[in-house]
């Protein structure tokens, strides 16, 4: 399929066709039959997202594939993909750090986790290591601000972070390992650190 | 303070299981049968008679609101409750806990309040990066339907009422009711004029309302414990509880539900460990979320945490998200970055908002700096007028705010910066 003018991505790295493992087909049409009859372009985010868990990124061809599924012009699904900021236009890394740099963060010293994922990652925002492991970007706040700094990989949060445990969980990924997810800091999640002084009564 | 057996969200730290045999002993799901037989008006006039207002920023009040909903239609309309769950303003962090540690209050309170308004199914709008809160939710979601108690016959009512989980895919602006319903349409997030409004026209054409995830969650509470326990708490037309997200520079930044109206202080110092190096190391708050001013410290020393009285000093509650600034904080930047979201998250429907938080982000940027005019900050205010009002949904007022908030608390700052720059630049020369 040639690129033509308009259509979004960058041309050279798209696939000619993109077609759903037998499992997404499946799960599509369940996700599908969540809306009423006739409404079935609301299904257009959560197949974009389907496609994108499948290959990593949302090709064009996977759009034109959901505008068939979903009996929708294809420019409408563009319109969607590249309105979304989590649909990835081009391919990432397997993980995708993105970090959280809103005033929430900013105030817990969100810049040192920026300066430790580019120290350790040796690459900016929007760049990918040479390896094809890690792709950093910078986000807008995820709602996770009373554990600030704090940052997305894939799907998982990595909260009450400091530079130290920042590299710790990318060099724990960048050795194949599972680190820990949600707070580094021993937390169980949004109780004050030093334990919750409400709802103490137990049972 | 607030006592524990007056708090609704009772495993809001996620110590205990989120899913349903939990959740039973909780409280959840007792005697739902009992509280729809009382039927629709009934529920309708005890959520007013409790002066509930919206938990998701604008404070409407909730009864009033579920009213709205058209009580005879066509036969066969469908109708719907749409749950916002796309928190994203910055210092917001409560329905994540609440999805994640407390689904089934907001799916009981889904089945609730969606029998109150006639509902005939329910959307939760997600936002797409709470992946595993969404897993959650979903698991909690099939249990209940699988017990019984939402789908066909919810709870041997005889209603039949399904409940949907939406993940959105990153996008501020779909926190706007009629963004929501657009994008939940399978469209771009771009808020939509009103009138129609959506109780008449809302997803699909049909009528529908849009609640947040706290307001529809504490409504079954409020039912089985009365109008009169929930308003009993906080002031009037300022009742009940909340959850508050304490972030930024205190010691123990926490979630935690308390009494509306609790003062500030009380609720910095009692909660959050106090103000990194004390209160008197305290520079601003902004009490509500990052849209509404923030308010510098003469006021947060005995300002009260409710609608009205942050109203009284040119702030707002909005969703109780309190940024805690203490006198390291460079102000300006710290506004700025607010600028820099907001120039990010317009959807580029107006022109006001499209062009002038960019403008904005620009100037103020400049600012942080001092590189500016003296007279750019009567023109930095004056554009930010321009923009309030002027755009089809509040996310221009919301990017105009902060920036009024700290030119009318910040200005001599602001032209201390100014006035060092040049001072700076006279000298080189």
């Amino acid at each position: 399929m040639s690129q033509s003018r308009g259509r979004p991505g960058a041309p050279e790295h798209q696939p000619d066709t993109f077609t759903f493992t037998k499992a997404n087909l499946e799960e599509a049409e369940r996700i599908m039959a969540r809306y009423p009859q006739g409404r079935t372009a609301s299904a257009v985010l959560p197949l974009l997202d389907l496609a994108q868990r499948q290959a990593g990124w949302v090709p064009v061809a996977a759009m034109d594939m959901v505008a068939d599924m979903l009996a929708m012009p294809p420019i409408r699904v563009y319109e969607v993909a590249t309105f979304y900021t989590m649909f990835n236009l081009e391919p990432v890394g397997r993980y995708l750090v993105q970090v959280c740099t809103t005033t929430p963060c900013m105030l817990r010293d969100s810049d040192s986790i920026v300066e430790a994922c580019r120290n350790r990652l040796g690459i900016d925002f929007d760049e990918t290591t040479p390896d094809g492991l890690f792709t950093l970007k910078e986000v807008e706040c995820l709602g996770a601000c009373v554990n600030a700094p704090m940052v997305q990989i894939n799907d998982a949060y990595y909260e009450d972070l400091d530079a130290g445990s920042m590299v710790a969980v990318l060099d724990a990924l960048a050795r194949g390992e599972t680190p820990q997810t949600g707070p580094q800091g021993g937390r169980h999640a949004s109780e004050p650190q030093s334990g919750p002084r409400t709802l103490v009564g137990g049972d | 303070m607030l006592q524990d057996r007056d708090r609704i969200f009772t495993n809001l730290y996620g110590f205990q299981s989120p899913f349903l045999d939990a959740a039973r002993k909780r409280g959840d799901w007792d005697g739902t049968a009992h509280l729809l037989a009382r039927g629709a008006a009934d529920i309708i006039s005890e959520i007013k008679a409790s002066e509930l207002r919206g938990r998701g920023g604008a404070g409407f009040p909730t009864g009033l609101k579920w009213s709205f909903m058209p009580a005879e239609r066509p036969a066969g309309q469908p109708a719907f409750l749409v749950v916002n769950a796309d928190e994203s303003e910055p210092g917001t962090c409560k329905d994540r806990d609440i999805i994640r540690h407390d689904p089934h209050k907001l799916i009981e309170g889904c089945l609730v309040a969606g029998f109150a308004m006639r509902a005939t199914a329910a959307y939760i709008y997600i936002r797409g990066e709470f992946v595993n809160e969404a897993r959650v939710l979903e698991a909690a979601i099939d249990e209940a339907l699988e017990a019984g108690l939402i789908g066909r016959n919810a709870c041997g009512s005889g209603y039949d009422f399904d409940i949907h989980l939406h993940r959105g895919a990153g996008a501020y602006i779909c926190g706007e009711e009629t963004a929501l319903l657009e994008s939940l349409e399978g469209k771009k997030g771009m808020p939509r004029l009103k009138p129609p409004f959506p109780a008449m026209a809302g997803l699909y054409g049909c009528p529908t309302t849009i609640s947040n995830v706290e307001t529809v969650a504490v409504a079954p509470t409020i039912m089985r414990r009365g109008a009169s326990w929930f308003a009993g708490l906080g002031e009037p037309k300022n009742t009940g509880t909340k959850i508050f997200c304490i972030s930024g520079h205190v010691n123990e930044p926490c979630n935690v539900e308390e009494e509306m109206g609790i003062p500030l202080r009380e609720l910095i110092e009692r909660h959050a460990g106090g103000v990194r190096g004390g209160w008197d190391n305290l520079l601003a708050v902004i009490p509500g979320g990052s849209s509404v001013p923030l308010i510098p410290k003469s006021i947060c020393d005995d300002v009260a945490m409710n609608f009205d009285r942050l109203k009284d000093v040119q702030s707002g509650l909005g969703t109780a998200a309190v940024i805690v600034m203490d006198r390291s904080t460079d102000i300006v930047r710290a506004i700025w970055r607010l600028s820099k979201f907001y120039h990010h998250e317009s959807c580029g429907q107006c022109t006001p908002c499209r062009e002038g938080t960019g403008w904005m982000m620009r100037v103020l940027g400049r600012m942080i700096e001092g590189r500016a005019e003296p007279g750019e900050i009567d023109l930095l205010q004056e554009v930010t007028t321009q923009i309030e009002g002027h755009t089809i949904c509040a996310l221009g007022d919301a990017a105009a705010w902060p920036i009024q908030g700290l030119i009318r608390h910040f200005r001599p700052e602001l032209e201390r910066r100014i006035e060092a720059c040049r001072r700076n630049a006279r000298q080189a020369a």
